[in-house]
């Protein structure tokens, strides 16, 4: 195979790469902040089920949540296989979702009750006082954690090929047993390296954009 | 007329009664200084009045209108949100540390909620509080960041924050506990600038001069009671309780 082609079968994956890291941020980020408002919250029920949800999916590999999304609906309710793309994004968001609601949790229990009642004091409602005061600050604080999980959900793509979607890993290693070389695996390496680094970029540059405060 | 008046309010944490029985009134234009030994009950006194806690019993009124009220079994009830809402807008407070809101300038932290809670306009609410930042000589810190300023410049941002709103009745918690000795000088002719203007205020404070000199009745409170309450002159000048005694000679120079 020539050299171009292997580049350009390995960019079509990588494609399907990018687009499960777009899709599964697009949907966890918000999800997130909702599982975290239900982990947060006073309904005792809620809480512990959202507890639960968060336990499981921190405590079992992210591989076998794939696979339990991918052939659960048959092997367990006898329902037809879903589409491969869009387990591997269920699967994604449902696991990312639970690390991000543990940041939001975080952020959101580090800002200084003071600011709170300040807010208070001059009349805010409470959906003000979170949206305007509460939520830039934890936005500030939690980017260095957020960043850290973004990287590694670049890196976590390439566990789709356990449900064999044609993502960047997956073409790397048929290209490399059908042509017995290791060439593939060495330009998928890259690929995913000028991916993290672009990605870490703009992380880099949205924290700085925030530097305006302390 | 009476702006503000706690009857027979109580408050306890689990076992502990901090606020034992305690009325207050306070009329238009008074200052009122609140003085005590710490864990006295007067922050807890200031957060039921600016319904930050929630009373066990008693009444609060502002203005006239009740804030909360005694229910038939004894028991303090709120009134609905929308009173409560508009019982927030008649008062103020200053926070020891200021709870500055640190994401937004300085201006923005005093024009905010006029835009926001009191959905002024954009251009009203910036006239509004360059007029307060001129007045807390502040004006060239108006686009500073919280963290860019020193703690005395920082409350006076926050005095200008509650001001802005155009309160009845503004509080103090402490306002110079949180800052360097050399600071608390700018606050306190801040204090005394609006009390010459006839601002009503409360103010729990540990500067006994100050209190003097500021305030037209002050409030001994000790244990969660009222101990002793009067003109300054009588109250720390010649107090009649032996407790007031022992608290002010702790402070004498
Ligand atoms: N949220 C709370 N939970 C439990 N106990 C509290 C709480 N807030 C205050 N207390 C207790 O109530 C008592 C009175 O506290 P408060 O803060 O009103 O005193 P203070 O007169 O303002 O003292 P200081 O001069 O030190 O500020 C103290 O014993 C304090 O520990
Ligand atoms: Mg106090």
């Amino acid at each position: 195979m020539e050299f171009t082609v292997l580049v350009a079968k390995l960019a079509e994956g990588m494609w399907v790469s990018v687009e499960i890291f777009l899709l599964t941020l697009l949907f966890s980020l918000p999800l997130g902040l909702l599982v975290a408002l239900g982990r947060m919250s006073r309904n005792l029920i809620l809480k512990n089920v959202i507890k639960f949800y968060i336990s499981i999916m921190r405590g079992t590999p992210l591989i076998l949540q794939l696979m339990v999304v991918y052939f659960g609906p048959y092997f367990i309710f006898g329902l037809p296989t879903p589409n491969r793309f869009l387990a591997t994004i269920v699967g994604f968001v449902l696991n990312y979702a639970a690390y991000f609601a543990e940041i939001y949790r975080g952020g959101i229990e580090s800002i200084d009750v003071g600011q709170y009642e300040a807010a208070q004091v001059l009349g805010y409602s409470r959906s003000q006082t979170f949206i305007r005061i509460i939520m830039p600050q934890v936005i500030k604080r939690i980017l260095p954690a957020v960043t850290n999980e973004v990287i590694t959900l670049i890196k976590d793509t390439a566990l789709a090929f356990t449900i064999s979607v044609s993502e960047m890993f997956t073409v790397a290693k048929a290209i490399a047993s059908a042509q017995s070389s290791v060439l593939p695996f060495v330009a998928a390496g890259i690929f995913y390296y000028v991916f993290n680094f672009i990605v870490a970029t703009i992380m880099e540059w949205i924290e700085k954009k925030l530097d305006y405060f302390r | 007329m009476k702006y503000l008046e706690i009857r027979n309010l109580r408050k306890s944490f689990g076992d502990l009664e901090v606020i034992k029985d305690i009325s207050l009134e306070v009329e238009e234009g008074q200052v009122v200084a609140i003085i005590g030994p710490s864990g006295s009950g007067k922050s807890t006194l200031l957060r039921c009045a600016t319904l930050l806690e929630t009373m066990d019993a008693g009444e609060l009124i502002y203005l006239g209108e009740h804030a909360v009220r005694t229910g038939p079994d004894g028991k303090a009830v709120p009134a609905p949100p929308g009173q409560l809402k508009k019982i927030r807008g008649y008062f103020g407070l200053v926070f020891q540390n200021f709870n500055l809101f640190p994401h937004f300038s300085v201006i923005r932290n005093v024009t905010d909620a006029l835009i926001t809670v009191q959905k002024k306009s954009k251009e009203e609410a910036l006239a509004i509080g360059r007029d307060l930042l001129k007045k807390m000589a502040l004006s060239d810190k108006e686009n500073a960041y919280p963290y860019q300023l020193s703690g005395g410049q920082q409350q006076r941002v926050s005095i200008a924050r509650a001001l802005a709103l155009n309160p009845k009745v503004l509080f103090f918690d402490e306002p110079t506990s949180a800052l360097d000795p050399e600071l608390t000088g700018e606050i306190l002719k801040v204090i005394k600038d609006l009390a010459a203007e006839n601002m009503t205020m409360v103010i729990v404070t540990h500067e006994i001069a100050f209190a003097r000199d500021v305030a037209d009745h002050i409030v001994f409170i000790d244990g969660g009671v009222i101990v002793e309450e009067g003109p300054p002159e009588q109250v720390i000048n010649n107090p009649r309780n032996e407790r007031t005694r022992a608290f002010l000679s702790r402070f004498e120079r």
